[in-house]
């Protein structure tokens, strides 16, 4: 708490306030963009702190080579916004377009395969360095209010801001095409109906939400500048700003990002250590409290969502299941045919295979996206190495106690998750797994913090590779073979019938909320079953295991493989664990590897096992 | 004969929208009562308040003797009550079969069962009451590709898959041909009959009202402005006013 | 509808090969062709994070590497580094020693950038008894609390440049501190060292705030303000990359500075003091690497070679990769072999001469002797330069014996 005398005490408050309200407006500029484009296009555009990176990048080296002035670094940062805007109608038009009536999410995974190529790209033209941006002409100094002094640039991001939300305001409502993008963010069907131009009104949208988060990116030069970690480090941020404002809604974007500017702003005052957690904490109360965040209204469907899953759920004709057996006579044989190497990919694979099972179980029969799931992973090895490191259990037993705690957690997290739906449910589960993180990286005491907890390696009798192959071989095929028999047992069907209509199930005497905790339970205990066993197959344990990268892993694993069949996440994981370790080791591997993620998103949009179930699954028929 | 519905003073209004405006009447077994009225009449919102999707403001309503105000959809359909929607709403998923083994899983509890396998449970049940509505031959096909007037004839087996007392049936034969409908009908009447229960249907289709309904109730501007026997209610002049009337002329 | 689609699946099938060939090209291209020639270390390192550290870094050992093979190599085979990214992540880490151990065969591993990737390896190190040089981790822990025989360390580690730091600091007047350092193990060990280290030079000062910003994430107005408000005559602050800039600049604005003594922990070093060009701090107490004014001719020499062979200069990252490799390098001379037992035993008490001076790994810690510069900033032609500068050898800020056998496993 400051020590200040009294006089300057309200001056304290008064800029810190001020401060708080800067920040909120450079949050702002980059979330309306993506409130923007969720609202009209409804995808989750993982690629939009990209293009505030470019942003910042591109404003950065314009203005360096511009004459100096105030008119030239304005001109610079408003080009490159344009600039970016551009960048942003040529993936709509080339890629995006494509997509929009691919299964649900699948734009997620081309928007993430743009921000792999993203990042080496700006490495390649803007080179590894850190960069600090020029300061604005005119407005490199400080105003003194009260005693306190507060910098000239912040008054300008304070203005800027309200400016831009009236500027879209008036965009929106006092325009002609503005109105037609309000009558498709409330309702795309009508609008279609009116026989408005939709892929023209969806490239202007993406143009001009481009432009915002590039404008957000260059804007922000003087406060800090362009580096490689920036793109990452603000779509967090800005999601959060979305879901808590209501997504869409842009008057609510900004009142979400002065609440989560004025909260950090005081919050730092008095719990310095909250920095890590304080805006999903607040971002898991705003949605418990209200669902659709603050200014939302009830939730547009996410893009291709009514049109997932008809598809009927068969099981195994005989001839698939006698490939299954062959395939697992194979996976057996296994140690004879690949080196030890060989075998630690196996069980990696294995075991992200079990994980995005458990995924898929509450994402496909459930209809529950999860952005969180990595906090039931990591929980479970989590769990594990904290049972192993403190009471020395065995590791038998460890594996065993590290599910059922995981269970609990997800009873807890599922009885909030459940009363939400699609991308705010997604968003909750991203919150919550944030929670548990930021409680584990920050609780050092305990877990060890991110120096992780080390040394929990498998009981004697396993600690031979193929030996733990064996095990994890076992325990994840008889572990996915329960979630598959669930599926197909009443509770499965019960679960889809609640994914297709809430209505009917509704009025057949089934209480959705009640099987959809209790799925979402069930496949947090078996992504903690996974997650135990990983723990002795990798002898440490760390933070990253449950942060969002890894959730993120899981679902692309699932959307890789195929949303439609069963064998999907099997596949999926199998190809994705391969695909990263064959590309990791070239230079430019991330380029790559998100080439070659939005060509598998072009190409095969029914996911690998999809691909092979419409090809040739006439010929496995009985 | 048993009351199975008894509707009493029923309100409700949507903020300054008066929907349904002092309703009450009463639907015994064995009985098919038709509500009728035009757009915007009240009618979904009368069943949406038995049925129990929506709360009334004030009144109340007895299925079987019990009161049901303000209980779930699940729970009233737990006290034997069967419902198809004006748009049909079945699991697009799943199979004809399935989706009568569904409704028969939660009749008999086993929703939350983890270790059977749902292609070996209530199928001989479910077969049943496929055939008892007539499409046996469709079984089998998924309910996402199925014709409308076939997914009114799944929802009627799901409905009945509980064996219940009294059905709500909105607009059970929109979208259907003529043929279609009278056969429909037909069915719907036959069952009430040997499953002793009460049907509670709304329909824009005077004819279908007139040949099947036992009473009709005449709902305009969420008032009931007529109740009776389908000849009388036809004679009634305000009836024929503001309803027939733009009919007849 | 149908040629709509066989179109674009034709092309895209056309690419996927061609970027498969290209890979297979790649592969290939870099797998070695005298494979009984040589010997292999498998480099782990944060490549495609954190770039402006370790890109230099990757000059330094590539530069040493090509020197030391020009010469004729060591055991009369040639040096070869398999070099791989972990992503900033322990795990991944871990799965690729195990392929570089398994399927590249490789002697030893070194490199890593986060503590928390050094630790995982050190782990791994010890459970499959082969050697790991942490290069570049400060964590403490890494040779003494969680120290083991298969992990060696060059850097001085966090409490050894903190001491370092201490030892000058305590010779400023300022009672009233303020620390700043990210939310994360190296920021709070950092904090931590330091102010046990000031106090025990100086009890009469006191601690009276902190500000822990999530790293790269910094929230730097509000999180000054929240440090000037407590009004300190000093600040402790132990960030780095885009948080100190954004302090820095933030902090002048704010007025932040005047009067108040800055110790800085990395500051001095070119790759995080250099982005801040004119804005660069003057007067902090920091520890880097002020590699245009070391006059050694040795040092000269490098600096000429790197300057010549990839046209920049050397970053901090550069001299920690030119070191470890001449580390790798002598070792190995003095082992006379590739067994790890024996390259243990070499490793253990061995001396080489670095372009900085002497650098011994000691036997009791496995913490080499390798020190840092420390000085003050100042500006020099718009860019921010260290003044007053010495060269702090490492083995005077080691804890000695005793303590080493209190913090480490035996």
């Amino acid at each position: 708490m400051p020590k200040l005398e009294k006089g300057i005490l309200l001056g304290f408050y008064f800029v810190q306030f001020l401060t708080g309200l800067s920040d909120a407006s450079a949050l702002f500029l980059v979330a309306c963009g993506l409130s923007l484009i969720f609202g009209v296009l409804r995808i989750v555009n993982l690629a939009h702190g990209s293009f505030y990176m470019v942003g910042a990048y591109l404003a950065y080296y314009l203005i360096a080579n511009f004459p100096q002035g105030a008119f030239f670094f304005w001109a610079g940062i408003l080009l490159a916004a344009l600039t970016v805007g551009t960048i942003g109608i040529v993936i709509e038009t080339l890629l995006l377009r494509r997509l929009y009536y691919a299964p649900e999410l699948f734009i997620l995974f081309a928007t993430f395969g743009i921000v792999l190529i993203f990042q080496d790209l700006s490495r390649w033209f803007f080179g590894a360095e850190d960069i600090l941006g020029q300061q604005a002409p005119g407005l490199a100094g400080s105003i003194d209010i009260m005693g306190v002094l507060l910098p000239q640039y912040d008054v300008v991001l304070i203005v800027i801001a309200p400016l831009i939300l009236v500027g879209l305001w008036f965009f929106l409502y006092r325009t002609r095409w503005g109105i037609l993008v309000r009558a498709a963010t409330e309702d795309r069907e009508m609008s279609d109906a009116l026989g408005v131009n939709q892929s023209r009104l969806f490239t202007g949208v993406f143009f001009l939400g481009s432009c915002l988060a590039g404008l957000g990116g260059a804007i922000q030069l003087p406060k800090g500048g362009a580096n490689l970690l920036m793109d990452l480090n603000i779509i967090a941020a800005a999601f959060v700003v979305v879901v808590v404002g209501g997504m869409g809604s842009i008057p609510g974007a900004y009142l979400a990002a002065v609440i989560i500017g004025e909260l950090s702003a005081f919050g730092v005052l008095i719990f310095p250590q909250s920095t890590l957690v304080l805006m999903f904490l607040l971002m898991a109360v705003v949605l418990v409290m209200r669902p659709h965040g603050l200014l939302g209204n009830a939730e547009p469907e996410v893009q291709g969502a009514a049109k997932m899953s008809t598809a009927t759920l068969k099981p195994a004709s005989k001839k698939l299941k006698l490939l299954g057996l062959a395939l697992l006579i194979l996976l057996f044989m296994m140690p004879v045919f690949v080196g030890s190497f060989g075998l630690v990919l196996m069980t990696e694979i294995a075991l992200f295979a079990l994980a995005s099972m458990s995924l898929y179980f509450i994402m496909g029969p459930g209809g529950m996206v999860s952005f969180g799931h990595a906090a039931f992973f990591g929980g479970g090895a989590y769990a594990a190495a904290l049972t192993v490191h403190y009471m020395q259990t065995p590791m038998e037993l460890a594996i065993l106690l590290a599910p059922l705690l995981v269970g609990l957690v997800a009873l807890i997290i599922g009885w909030f998750c459940v009363r939400l739906s699609g991308v705010y449910l997604a968003m909750l589960t991203l919150a919550c797994a944030q929670i548990c993180w930021s409680i584990v990286f920050q609780w050092g005491k305990f877990t060890g913090g991110d120096d992780g907890i080390l040394g929990i390696w498998p009981s004697a009798w396993a600690s031979d590779k193929t030996v733990f192959y064996y095990l994890t071989l076992i325990l994840c095929i008889g572990g996915i073979m329960a979630l598959r028999h669930f599926i197909f047992a009443p509770f499965g069907y019960t679960l889809r019938a609640c994914r297709d209509s809430s209505l009917r199930v509704d009025s057949i005497g089934i209480n959705r909320h009640r099987h959809q905790w209790f799925a979402f339970t069930l496949a947090g205990t078996f992504a903690g079953f996974a997650g135990g066993i990983y723990v002795f197959s990798k002898g440490n344990v760390f933070p990253d295991v449950m942060a969002i990268p890894r959730s993120f892993d899981f679902l692309f694993m699932i959307l890789l493989g195929g949303i439609e069949t069963l064998f999907g996440p099997i596949a999926g994981s199998a190809a994705f664990t391969w695909l990263h370790d064959q590309i990791a080791r070239i230079d430019y591997w991330q380029l790559i590897l998100g080439c070659i993620f939005i060509l598998l998103v072009i190409a095969f949009p029914d996911g690998i096992a999809g691909s092979i179930h419409t090809r040739l699954g006439r010929y496995f028929e009985d | 004969m048993a009351i199975i519905l008894k509707v009493q003073n029923l309100h409700k209004a949507f903020g300054g929208l008066r929907a349904v405006v002092d309703v009450s009447f009463q639907l015994e077994a064995g009985q098919l009562m038709a509500m009728i009225g035009p757009n915007g009449a009240g009618k979904s919102t009368c069943f949406n308040l038995i049925n129990g999707q929506l709360n009334p403001d004030q009144g109340s309503i007895f299925i079987m003797g019990q009161k049901v105000n303000g209980e779930k959809p699940r729970d009233v359909w737990k006290l034997g009550v069967g419902r198809t929607f004006q748009i049909t709403s079945t699991f697009p998923s799943m199979t004809v079969l399935e989706n009568v083994q569904m409704s028969l899983l939660s009749h008999n509890r086993r929703t939350k069962s983890l270790l059977t396998n749902v292609s070996r449970l209530y199928v001989a049940e479910a077969m049943a009451l496929i055939d008892l509505v007539g499409i046996a031959d469709q079984a089998h096909r998924s309910c996402g590709v199925l014709a409308y007037g076939d997914l009114k004839r799944v929802e009627l087996a799901v409905a009945l898959a509980n064996q219940p007392k009294l059905l709500l049936m909105d607009e059970p034969t929109a979208g259907m041909g003529p043929a279609e409908r009278q056969g429909l009908m037909k069915l719907t009447e036959s069952i009430v009959h040997t499953r002793e229960m009460g049907v509670l249907f709304t329909e824009h289709d005077m004819k279908v009202v007139f040949d099947y309904a036992n009473r009709v109730i005449v709902l305009n501007r969420g008032k009931m402005i007529a109740a009776g026997p389908p000849d009388e209610v036809q004679k009634n002049n305000e009836v024929k006013k503001i309803y027939l009337g733009t009919a007849s002329s | 509808m149908k040629n709509a689609k066989i179109f674009p699946s034709a092309i895209l099938v056309i690419l996927l090969l061609l970027i498969l060939g290209a890979l297979i090209f790649w592969i290939s291209a870099k797998s070695d062709v005298f494979p009984g020639n040589t010997i292999k270390i498998g480099e782990i390192q944060t490549y495609s994070k954190l770039t402006s550290f370790t890109f230099p870094y990757r000059n330094g050992w590539q530069l040493a590497l090509e020197e030391i093979n020009s010469a004729g190599g060591v055991l009369g085979k040639k040096l070869k580094v398999i070099s791989r990214d972990d992503a900033g992540e322990p795990g991944t880490a871990v799965t690729i020693a195990e392929e570089l151990i398994l399927k590249d065969k490789v002697v030893l591993l070194m490199g890593s950038f986060l503590s928390n990737v050094g630790l995982a390896l050190s782990d791994f190190a010890k459970r499959n008894k082969v050697l790991y040089f942490a290069t570049e981790p400060l964590s403490d822990a890494l040779v003494w609390r969680k120290g083991n025989r298969y992990t060696f360390r060059l850097r001085p580690s966090n409490s050894m440049q903190n001491a370092m730091l201490a030892e000058e600091a305590a010779k400023n007047e300022a009672k009233r501190w303020a620390t700043i350092a990210p939310n994360y193990a190296y920021g709070k060990d950092a904090v931590a060292s330091f102010k046990k280290l000031l106090k025990a030079k100086r009890p009469d000062i006191e601690f009276v705030a902190e500000q822990w910003p999530a790293l790269f994430n910094i929230n730097a107005g509000a999180e000054i303000q929240a440090l000037t408000g407590a009004n300190p005559e000093a600040i402790y602050n132990a960030l780095f990359a885009s948080d100190l800039a954004k302090f820095v600049r933030e902090g002048k604005l704010r007025n932040a500075f005047k009067n108040v003594f800055v110790v800085s922990l990395l500051t001095g070093e070119p790759e995080y003091l250099d982005p801040l060009r004119e804005e660069a701090p003057q007067g902090w107490l920091v520890t880097g690497y002020p590699w245009y004014d070391i006059s050694s001719p040795q040092h000269k020499k490098f600096l000429q070679a790197y300057q010549k062979r990839f046209n920049d200069y050397p970053r901090n990252g550069s001299l920690v990769g030119y070191n470890a490799m001449y580390a790798v390098y002598h070792m190995l001379k003095k082992a006379g072999s590739a067994d790890t037992e024996k390259m243990i035993q070499a490793m253990e008490g061995l001396t080489f001469d670095s372009i900085v001076g002497p650098i011994t790994f000691r036997k009791i810690d496995h913490q080499s002797s390798m020190g840092a510069f420390v000085g003050y900033t100042a500006l020099k032609e718009g860019k921010g330069i260290m003044v007053r500068w010495n060269y702090a050898d490492g083995k005077d800020y080691l804890p000695d014996d005793a303590q080493v056998m209190k913090l480490r496993p035996q």
